[in-house]
């Protein structure tokens, strides 16, 4: 009955339309605060230089927001086009943070942003500041409220399913608000989005000096980009340890994913820094191991063990043979849904109810399972683990080069000493670097959490619409087609702006380019 | 659980602000719409493009979010009514979602690079990402007031049985031109507020025409539902605060069923009314050149027509053709009790705000956009 060719499709779109989208957002959240910073130091000061930066920054900073808007429609729409019986399954839940983002958040980084650009002889230089701080603002917080939605996706908390309306509904909204996944997950992303912006400024400062133009402009920028990047750099990683702490206690299965542990690890467990994990035979081979890091990581502990795949795997069938019992109940509901029995069956069971929907890939019944089904359902419960465990430590790997990156450029600095040319073309090289980090980082949490859209709740085959194949097709090839295009002229101009650097922007008399 | 506001009350709350929301966004982002339609038509040259693009280039980026808020709210308050129009109606929301895209970049992009070749192609994107959006979402009404093909399972997986080329029938080309009539008058509306000269006279001749169109093509549309449009009626006594489950209820087919309202509570024929009185009085007004009230009749005339809309199918919010039973109304498709509070809450809270500081930024962005102004900011303008 689901077709997964569409499944497959509508989740390649999902995955390449997030991942375009994600090239705009952690700029636009980064830079935002930077012009938060660089104005509130012209305005402290009075010195036309800071106002040159903002005005320059924020020109790039404008380019980069207009598609993070648009791009972002797309994935809000994306849900109801692609992913209907998921929307009509936990719109209730699933929908609030994303309206309370639109309403908190993207109004204020919206209607200011036009001021910020068109508002320089409109406004007193206080009411710039606050205007620049409240787009900086809506961005952070348009941060806050999708990783509420996407935490509860991952720790879906304070809902119940309700088998009348076939669907989760809110039991308990403090609980989604504030979900511990979703505040560390918050925090973490937030950090490498000012990591992102840090690096854009110190990386594009490095190119005016090794070109020995905009030296005034380039040195400041730099000093501000290397503090506020060594602050992030060790809160996104800081932060990216709290992750991986709360993953163990609500999705253990990730952790091992992450680490290819297919067997349980005596405590405390050891981490592999590198290893070649095997799906198909179950093991990882070649590993070179950090004692008791893993154990530390994921339990805060040396003496409780980290689960591995094999026993997750085997807990998972037990899980099943719940949900099972919870699918019975409700099919019997559906037709009495005063049946009182039924009714007791599925209120000690619902909670497994989503793993009894894994078999609806072997059987439309469900009840009639045969002992392999259920194997290979809760076999399905392991993601993949070669990807996840490559991307983490590529992500992790990133993550460190940059605290090394803005503690070097840090001591340069107070040493004025930034000059010094093989460091600037480091820097100017690390430019792709933090983008390569967080869709790294993307991946490792959302093709951690597969098979699940709804962790534990419900499975991303069943989320997807009833559309046809040919028509995922041609919305798939319809977006690949114009966000290329769109990618080239955005590059492009980006490229064409930052040649022509802020001289160019202080010109008002217009110069022929 | 005990919650101060009652479910029935809740779910009419929910939706009277769907139809706010859509006006909200009608309103706002359809000026911004209705200029992208008419920029060839009210702007020749290049530097009266730049008036024209820069009357809205402050503001546009804010009046979007209208859309995006929609999206967010149809979603929370009303998930099966997301769910089931924005994948039946698949084709169409691409084609709004890739017309979208290219506003942004049309705005930031086009006045760059200095080169006729480049900035005509952005010029035809803006108007491409004003006509569709305004055509496809009229083409939509218009088939929600047909009823669509659609059905459910008994997980509540819904299905939708019709085709792209479908939601192209007469009827509903009629309101797709309707609602591009009537952004075409607002955004001409607006730029008689914002502009000078000749860009500003082609306005007012534009308002003029577009909202003479507007009460035509309104008035054939009426009739046509009148006399040969099929309306849903629901046969049984409906328990108005049951959960939501679009399954349990019986629903027949009738002509002229969608005017039954305006019978029923005469008072609801005001929404009509402002429709035909809007667009009047934008005639008038923009005549006599008091282009803010000309503006503001507008609006109302938008807002007229579109609860005109709403009121005609209440409780209908989205009428099955295919399997009539399975329609979404206001008592069967709404979010939970507690999400819809919390909901209100948070609109409560958050829509004044957004009203006070949107206000704010349209007193400070004041005044006319005119040549020199243009000129004098060459670089830093759009």
């Amino acid at each position: 009955m689901i077709n997964f060719d569409v499944v497959q499709i509508s989740r390649a779109q999902f995955g390449l339309t997030a991942l375009y989208h994600f090239l705009f957002v952690p700029l636009t959240i980064g830079m935002s605060i930077m012009l938060g910073i660089m104005e509130t130091i012209y305005v402290m000061t009075d010195k036309k230089i800071w106002r040159d930066m903002t005005k320059f920054w924020g020109t790039l900073f404008g380019i980069n927001f207009a598609m993070g808007v648009a791009t972002g429609i797309t994935m809000e729409f994306q849900f109801g086009t692609n992913w209907a019986y998921y929307s009509h399954y936990v719109g209730d839940v699933f929908g609030v943070p994303l309206a309370i983002e639109g309403l908190m958040a993207f109004f204020l980084e919206g209607t200011f942003i036009g001021l910020f650009f068109f508002g320089w002889d409109k406004l007193s230089k206080a009411q710039h500041l606050i205007v620049t701080w409240l787009v900086a603002l809506g961005s952070n917080l348009s941060a806050l409220w999708i990783l509420i939605a996407n935490g509860w996706m991952q720790h879906p908390v304070g809902a119940a399913f309700n088998f009348q309306t076939m669907r989760m509904e809110v039991t308990d909204f403090a609980a989604v608000l504030f979900n511990p996944v979703a505040q560390a997950k918050f925090v973490h992303t937030v950090s490498a989005g000012y990591v992102t912006g840090s690096l854009f400024i110190l990386s594009i400062s490095a190119f005016y000096l090794l070109r020995n133009r905009n030296v005034e402009l380039a040195k400041r920028s730099m000093a501000v980009a290397a503090a506020f990047g060594l602050a992030s750099a060790l809160s996104v990683v800081v932060l990216g340890d709290e992750s991986g702490y709360l993953a163990n206690s609500h999705q253990r299965m990730k952790i091992a994913a992450i680490e290819g542990m297919w067997e349980t690890e005596p405590a405390p467990a050891g981490f592999n820094i590198i290893g070649f994990p095997d799906q198909n035979a179950h093991v990882t081979r070649g590993t070179l191991k950090i004692p008791y890091a893993l154990g530390l990581i994921a339990t805060r502990s040396l003496n409780t063990p980290v689960l591995g795949i094999n026993d997750l795997v085997k807990l998972t069938e037990a899980d099943i043979a719940k949900g099972i019992q919870a699918y019975g109940a409700l099919q019997i509901l559906t037709t009495n849904p005063k049946d009182a029995d039924s009714l007791a069956t599925l209120n000690q069971y619902s909670g497994y109810l989503g793993y009894g929907l894994l078999l609806k890939r072997y059987t439309e019944k469900v009840t009639d399972a045969t002992p392999e089904q259920i194997q290979s359902a809760a076999w399905d419960t392991v993601p993949k683990v070669s990807l996840l465990f490559w991307s983490f430590r590529m992500m992790v790997a990133c993550g460190f080069f940059f605290i090394a990156l803005f503690l070097t450029a840090v001591v340069l600095t107070s040493r004025q000493r930034i000059n010094q040319r093989w460091f600037l073309w480091i820097a100017f090289l690390s430019f792709p670097l933090p983008w390569l980090a967080a869709e790294l980082g993307w991946v490792v949490a959302e093709v951690g959490r597969q098979p699940w859209v709804i962790e534990g709740m419900l499975p991303t085959f069943l989320g997807v619409s009833s559309t046809s194949l040919s028509d995922v097709y041609t919305s798939i090839a319809g977006f690949i087609l114009l966000y290329s295009s769109l990618a080239v002229v955005e590059v492009f101009l980006m490229v064409k702006y930052i040649r022509l650097g802020p001289e160019y922007m202080q010109n008002t008399q217009g110069m022929k380019l | 659980m005990n919650l101060p506001i009652d479910y029935v009350t809740l779910r009419v709350i929910w939706w009277v602000l769907l139809g706010l929301l859509l006006i909200g966004f009608a309103v706002m982002d359809g000026f911004d719409l209705g200029i992208g339609i008419l920029l060839h038509r009210v702007a020749r040259t290049n530097e009266e493009r730049r008036v024209v693009l820069n009357t809205v280039g402050p503001v546009w980026e804010g009046n979007q979010i209208w859309l995006v808020l929609g999206g967010g709210a149809i979603f929370a308050a009303w998930p099966e009514i997301y769910a089931v129009s924005f994948s039946g109606f698949y084709f169409a929301i691409l084609l709004v979602l890739l017309a979208l895209i290219l506003r942004p970049v049309g705005f930031k992009y086009r006045s760059k690079i200095d080169n006729t070749m480049w900035r005509s192609v952005w010029d035809f994107c803006l108007f491409v990402s004003g006509f569709v959006p305004a055509l496809v979402f009229g083409i939509a009404v218009g088939n929600v007031l047909e009823g669509v093909p659609f059905h459910y399972d008994e997980t509540l997986r819904s299905f939708y049985s019709g085709t792209f080329w479908g939601l192209l029938n007469p009827f509903a080309i009629l309101c797709g031109l309707v609602s591009v009539a009537m952004l075409a008058m607002h955004g001409a509306a607006f730029l008689t507020i914002k502009t000078t000269d000749i860009i500003q006279q082609r306005a007012r001749t534009y308002v003029r025409l577009f909202a003479c169109i507007t009460i035509v093509l309104f008035s054939v549309a009426g009739a046509w539902v009148a006399m040969r449009l099929a309306g849903y009626v629901s046969t049984d006594t409906l328990v108005l605060d049951a959960p939501s489950n679009p399954l349990h209820k019986t629903v027949v087919l009738q002509v002229g069923a969608w005017l039954l309202n305006y019978s029923r509570y005469p008072l609801t024929m005001a929404a009509p009314l402002c429709g035909y009185l809007g667009a009047i009085f934008t005639i008038l007004l923009a005549g006599l050149r008091l282009p803010k009230l000309t503006w503001l009749m507008s609006a109302i005339s938008i807002a007229g027509i579109i609860t005109t809309v709403g009121i005609s199918m209440f409780p209908f919010i989205l009428p099955s053709s295919t399997d009539p039973n399975s329609s979404l109304l206001v008592w069967d498709a709404s979010s939970s009790h507690l999400t819809l509070l919390i909901m209100l809450i948070a609109t409560m809270i958050f829509l004044p705000l957004i009203i006070v500081y949107t206000s704010w930024v349209y007193y400070v962005l004041r005044g006319k956009v005119t040549s020199s102004y243009i000129n004098q900011n060459q670089n830093s303008l759009y």
